[in-house]
């Protein structure tokens, strides 16, 4: 059972006229709280659609991928790990194809870009937040990085 | 020749997905949902009739994939495919591999969609409909720059030929700028489009985004209203008015008429938007660009008129004759939106993915939500940041904002940072509340308002 807005203002017109403050209706599909809030200020509904979705069809449109390697949250003793601002996908230059912002081996500084990490289609840089030198990438160009992971590892100063 | 759609794919996501879902329900047509492996559970897979899986989170792997869309049409037997916005809703090579199979794309042609798809031959059409275009001209390179900025002068724009969502579009202020500028629009429009086309536009210091809504079904058109879309972040739209407020009659008249021309210049089919750029010292306006699709602000237009756009989209693509005159589209009233992102205002508008705890919607008469979210849902890193629109409808500008204000209290979408409080800052706000802001506005408001309101 699907309600589509015109059914809960219909739903509301019986509500008013009732002088009820709460419905509560529930299906095989659907539950749906109704409730008065405060003294004149409104409704406001909470609906929950119960449905699994059954997938009928697995497509394999493209070569599936393999899934990523366990990223190692721990690094050695006297390195640091370089870790996203926030989940995304990893990029380590600024487009297809440019070099690198940064390689192992090379020296970084605090402020120093390491990568760029796109979130919901927003890009994020992600500063390298020491002064030292990159010794090791834990995630690869284009992998998804969980909040926790490492994406490089830097020896300080 | 008419071919009545019985199953429709729905090659997108999140609340158009929905909003795609609901019309088809109400008409009776099976929905079909092909979704990625990040939405496989999401709340648009539960209302579908049937689900498809097409293809791996990541979008080029799945919804940028037309290919991939073609073959779930087919597994599933969808005689469809609406496109939904964004991702694949303006590519030819969608409607072209659709025809190829046998599918109704539910979009305007393949030559409408390369005609107005890359933003000069956009301005070529525009020129020959008769419309007024912002002065300025291609930049195959610097000397072709240089030429052009000397006719029309600084500050100017460049904007990507491919473009769209201010991806390559960059300000230059002097001509000492303009090398380096050029460089950088180009880059990113190749990154984002994979076109280095460039432009150049004047900037205009002081305009409003206005857009028509037009309807064609490849002979004629109706226009149906206007919409402002000035409160902008980055060139990212985050409020809607319908009609647009303090637009002189006249120019109104004269907006509607333009894009008219350009939809039946074109011999347009589908739901359009013509979008200017309104010169508020002037009282004049400009051609930007088309865009040939459904759009995120539909449903002001659709609570003005009190059309369900979507079902007059499937009807031309159906092949059917329009189903109204122009003296049959009546305004009525004022409608708003305000788009619910999932971002963070306080830390720059930081994206914030992650799990839904709870959604307690406001509703009642004059308002709608469309959104994609319930408790429990969750919000993948993959897309874009939309979660809900709250759409309000009021008899006038002032009885919608005042709903609109009450309505934003009751709303609550808990588990990740929303861009409510900015939407309750902006209503708050008199020059916003006084209408006809530039879009320039908002960046000032938020310097402003925003920074008292935390």
């Amino acid at each position: 059972m699907q309600l589509s807005p015109d059914d809960v203002r219909d739903v509301l017109r019986v509500l008013d006229s009732s002088g009820l403050a709460e419905l509560h209706l529930e299906t095989a599909e659907l539950t749906l709280t109704l409730r008065r809030e405060g003294a004149a200020a409104g409704w406001t509904a909470e609906q929950q659609v119960l449905r699994t979705p059954v997938v009928e069809s697995q497509l394999s449109a493209v070569g599936e991928e393999d899934e990523p390697a366990p990223v190692q949250a721990e690094v050695g003793e006297g390195l640091v790990a370089v870790r996203p601002p926030l989940l995304g996908t990893f990029y380590r230059a600024p487009q297809p194809g440019a070099p690198p912002f940064v390689d192992v081996g090379d020296p970084v500084e605090d402020d120093t870009v390491v990568g760029i990490v796109e979130t919901m289609k927003m890009m994020t840089p992600v500063h390298a937040g020491v002064r030292g030198t990159v010794v090791e990438f834990r995630t690869g160009n284009g992998e998804f990085a969980e909040k926790d992971a490492v994406l490089c590892v830097v020896e300080p100063a | 020749m008419s071919h009545r759609i019985h199953r429709l794919l729905i090659a997108n996501r999140g609340e158009i997905a929905a909003r795609v879902i609901r019309t088809c329900a109400r008409l009776g047509i099976e929905s079909v949902l092909a979704a990625s492996d990040a939405d496989l559970d999401a709340l648009p897979a539960r209302l579908a009739d049937r689900v498809v899986r097409l293809g791996p989170a990541p979008a080029a792997q799945s919804y940028l994939d037309p290919a991939a869309v073609v073959r779930a049409a087919l597994a599933v037997g969808a005689d469809a495919v609406h496109p939904g916005y964004g991702f694949l809703s303006e590519n030819p090579a969608l409607a072209q591999g659709c025809a190829e199979a046998g599918l109704v794309f539910v979009g305007p042609s393949v030559e409408s969609l390369h005609a107005v798809g890359d933003k000069l031959t956009a301005r070529r059409h525009a020129l020959a409909a008769g419309l007024p275009v912002v002065p300025g001209g291609e930049a195959a390179d610097l000397a072709a720059a240089q030429a052009v900025a000397a006719e029309v002068g600084y500050p100017l724009l460049v904007k990507a030929v491919g473009g769209g969502g201010g991806r390559g579009m960059k300000r230059v202020r002097s001509a000492g700028e303009l090398a380096h500028t050029l460089d950088l629009a180009s880059s990113e429009a190749a990154a984002a489009f994979g076109d280095p086309r460039v432009y150049l536009e004047r900037y205009v210091e002081s305009g409003r985004h206005v857009e028509v809504q037009v309807l064609g079904d490849g002979s004629s058109a109706v226009a149906l209203g206007d919409r402002d879309c000035s409160v902008q972040r980055r060139y990212q739209k985050l409020f809607e008015e319908a009609p647009a407020p303090l637009i002189p009659d006249r120019v109104r008249a004269d907006m509607a008429s333009a894009a008219l021309a350009l939809a039946v210049h074109l011999g347009y089919r589908g739901l359009g938007t013509v979008e200017l750029l309104y010169d508020r010292q002037r009282e004049s306006f400009y051609f930007l660009e088309m865009n040939a699709r459904i759009q995120v602000e539909h449903p002001v237009t659709e609570a003005v008129t009190g059309l369900d756009l979507v079902a007059e989209q499937l009807a031309v693509a159906e092949g059917l004759p329009l189903r109204l005159r122009q003296e049959d589209v009546v305004l009525t009233g004022h409608a708003v939106e305000c788009r619910i992102n999932a971002e963070d205002a306080a830390h720059d508008f930081r994206p914030s993915p992650g799990q839904i705890e709870r959604v307690v919607l406001p509703v009642g008469d004059g308002i709608r939500v469309d959104t994609h979210v319930q408790g429990g849902s969750v919000v993948p890193p993959f897309y874009d940041s939309l979660l809900a629109k709250l759409i309000v409808h009021g008899t006038d500008r002032a009885d919608a904002l005042a709903r609109a204000r009450a309505a934003l209290d009751l709303l609550r979408i808990d588990g990740v940072t929303t861009t409510v409080p900015v939407h309750q800052a902006l209503l708050a706000d008199a020059e916003f509340a006084a209408g006809g802001v530039d879009t320039a506005f908002f960046e000032r408001f938020l310097s402003r308002d925003l920074a008292v309101a935390s």
